[in-house]
């Protein structure tokens, strides 16, 4: 809005000051503007030296395994109208999910900067432990903040965190995920932002975070968009994704923007939009201010952050990134809801027809492809951000599908 | 000028440091509140900051960050907030609304400036505000008049202390260390030092707040700034009271203290960070 005023003399598109359209900014106390402003300049420099690139290049190809396959979904694709079903394999990176990717930016980011510690929130416990896993291959301090309710329901990730030398915090507070983990990582951020970096893992906050995690994240999307030239001759006819904060969604979108192709996000559905038990923003929240930028939040008439709910703790978050707000609004993304119960039998339809796990995140961008696919008919070719592995969901999807015998886990 | 600009300005004209006391509107309940707001008040606070409760505040410590809590799971609403404000200013106190920024959006922007207007508020303190993003509240408090109260903290760049201090009205909020509110057992060695670049910077009064608990600190304080703001210990006063009756005098003798504590710093005033002798002028 004002952007232009914080810059006196400076000519900077609404990106630049991290806009998109009335979306992003900075809401945030006056003590992280300077750090705010450092890490754009460090990010910028960062982007323009080529050492940088070099760098991070040889860590996604040696230490994470990039570039992920891209893997037909063969039987999967009877499931979803005979449409050609295209997997990005982002859960075969290391650690398990498409995190590392933003991870491992951020970390030489952080030690370019001269800082010594990081800190992170984390709901599912992927982010926490991509930030283990890189804090402990880069030498810096990790404190990551989980909300106890997720430690609870994530415990296989609170070890692995833990077993990689991080501090994990849980929180007490408001309603013990992650919405509450994000409150206090930025509590501690103001208090320590001389040494430490705010290690975000989502396109959310405060600028620079939106466009610098999408830019760590869009490898997602230009290593698919070549994998699909090479493999049917032509761009796919849609591509969908699941949206928490939305991180691998704008990475598997950005490649895909300029084209004519359709872009779907799916937000977790919960019990329904109807029931109030979700997490669909777009459909079920409003336009307003949380955890530094303007996006579609679920709040009240007062402007109170209203609980989100879903069954996958990956997505189970009131707020998404800007950018996706800007892209709801112009309608170059479509978003829907996906609720627990399809999320849950695409999860079931994945293992069974193509011996994949998803993490139940990823199997909402399942189901979706599903229907998507069923719309578009046997010519349509569909990609798939599959963005992560369903390891850490196997008690979740026990208990729903009643495969544990009682008193036996 | 704002009624809280006409108080500074009064406590300058009797060479003392301001006491400026934060507490939750609907903190423990309404009406519990009230008679906190207005004990604050008889105790010998200058001005009051009717704190408006929000779910996620990303500046308060635990303390502040229990009783934003407390007041909303008591059913505090937005239109309380100016309820109460406006039973303050009917009784003469000089009060202006701490709010995140979100609340205020969601009411709307220029119908919260305009019923914190007609309440007889003076204006918002906004911690997650900065001028950066306050097109519409520059806008909307210019129409009515109300100030505009933005942080500056020990990081801030001096190309930011002049865009922020550029945009203030009323006066400047220093926070005196790099943190979130609660006590702290010392003040801090950064307020004396940000209050001298921001004082290099504007005429407007500057205000220290953040850590500041004690009388000792709040005499301190007086010392180098033209306002003591504390929070944390007049919410910490409420939460350890056996009962409403006992938190409004345990709120009451604090002022009292405090009050004494900011006349006793006043000794220290001519020996101190120079003053701006020309006094306060309207911004």
């Amino acid at each position: 809005m004002t952007a232009a005023g914080a810059h006196p003399g400076d000519e900077l598109t609404p990106e630049e000051s991290g806009h998109f359209g009335r979306y992003g900014g900075r809401f945030v106390p006056e003590a992280l503007m300077a750090a705010l402003d450092e890490l754009t300049e460090a990010y910028h420099q960062a982007m323009t030296d080529p050492g940088f690139g070099v760098e991070l290049d040889r860590l996604h190809r040696t230490y994470s395994g990039r570039p992920s396959p891209l893997t037909e979904a063969r039987r999967l694709s009877e499931h979803a109208g005979g449409a050609r079903l295209l997997l990005k394999r982002e859960d075969l990176n290391h650690t398990g999910s498409h995190k590392i990717n933003n991870v491992l930016g951020q970390a030489l980011l952080t030690r370019r900067m001269g800082k010594t510690r990081v800190i992170a929130e984390t709901g599912a416990g992927q982010h926490g432990v991509a930030t283990a896993t890189a804090a402990a291959l880069l030498g810096l301090d990790a404190v990551v903040y989980m909300g106890e309710e997720d430690t609870r329901r994530q415990a296989l990730n609170v070890v692995r965190m833990r077993l990689l030398g991080a501090e994990v915090v849980p929180v007490h507070a408001g309603s013990r995920t992650l919405k509450d983990a994000i409150n206090e990582a930025m509590r501690d951020w103001v208090t320590n932002v001389e040494s430490t970096h705010y290690l975000l893992g989502t396109v959310t906050g405060p600028h620079p975070f939106p466009s610098m995690v999408r830019d760590f994240q869009r490898i997602i999307g230009d290593e698919a968009r070549s994998q699909v030239l090479d493999l049917v001759g032509r761009l796919p006819d849609a591509v969908c994704a699941c949206v928490g904060g939305g991180s691998n969604a704008m990475g598997i979108f950005t490649a895909f923007l300029d084209d004519p192709v359709a872009l779907h996000g799916f937000e977790a559905g919960g019990e329904g939009v109807a029931s109030g038990r979700h997490a669909a923003r777009m459909s079920g929240g409003s336009p307003g201010v949380l955890h530094g930028a303007r996006t579609y939040i679920l709040q009240d008439a007062d402007g109170q952050t209203l609980p989100s709910y879903s069954i996958s703790a990956g997505l189970d978050y009131p707020g998404v990134g800007p950018q996706h707000a800007w892209l709801h609004d112009t309608g170059r993304v479509s978003y829907r809801p996906v609720s627990d119960t399809e999320a849950m039998d695409a999860f079931a339809l994945l293992c069974r027809t193509e011996g994949i796990i998803p993490a139940i995140e990823s199997a909402h961008a399942v189901a979706g492809a599903l229907q998507v696919g069923a719309e578009l008919g046997p010519e349509a070719v569909v990609l798939v951000s599959l963005s992560g592995r369903g390891d850490k969901d196997v008690t979740t999807a026990a208990s729903w599908f009643g495969l544990a015998e009682a008193g036996q886990p | 000028m704002s009624r809280v600009a006409q108080r500074l300005a009064a406590a300058r004209a009797q060479g003392r440091a301001a006491l400026i006391g934060y507490l939750p509107a609907g903190f423990p309940d309404l009406a519990t509140s009230r008679a906190l707001l207005t004990g604050m008040v008889a105790g010998g606070v200058d001005v009051v900051e009717v704190g408006l409760p929000y779910s996620d505040p990303v500046l308060d410590g635990p303390t502040v960050a229990a009783a934003a809590d407390i007041a909303l799971r008591a059913g505090t609403r937005t239109a309380d907030v100016l309820a109460a404000t406006a039973t303050l200013a009917g009784q003469g106190a000089a009060a202006l609304v701490m709010t995140y920024w979100n609340p205020v959006e969601r009411y709307g922007v220029g119908r919260f400036a305009a019923d914190l207007a007609a309440a007889g508020g003076s204006g918002l303190i906004t911690p997650d505000l900065t001028p950066d993003e306050a097109g519409d509240w520059l806008v909307a408090s210019q129409a009515h008049e109300l100030d505009r109260v933005f942080l500056l903290a020990p990081s801030s760049t001096t190309r930011r202390i002049e865009l922020t201090v550029a945009a203030c009205r009323g006066f400047v909020y220093a926070a005196s260390v790099m943190g979130v509110t609660g006590t702290r057992a010392v003040t801090s060695a950064a307020a004396p030092q940000l209050v001298a670049r921001i004082r290099a910077r504007t005429d407007l009064p500057v205000c220290v707040g953040l850590g500041v608990s004690t009388p000792e600190q709040a005499a301190e304080v007086a010392g180098y700034a033209d306002g003591v703001i504390v929070g944390s210990a007049f919410v910490r006063a409420v939460l350890d009271a056996a009962g409403p009756r006992q938190a409004v005098s345990a709120v009451t003798r604090l002022a009292e203290e405090l009050a004494a504590g900011v006349r006793s710093g006043n000794e220290s005033v001519a020996t101190g960070v120079a003053r701006n002798p020309s006094g306060v002028s309207e911004h």
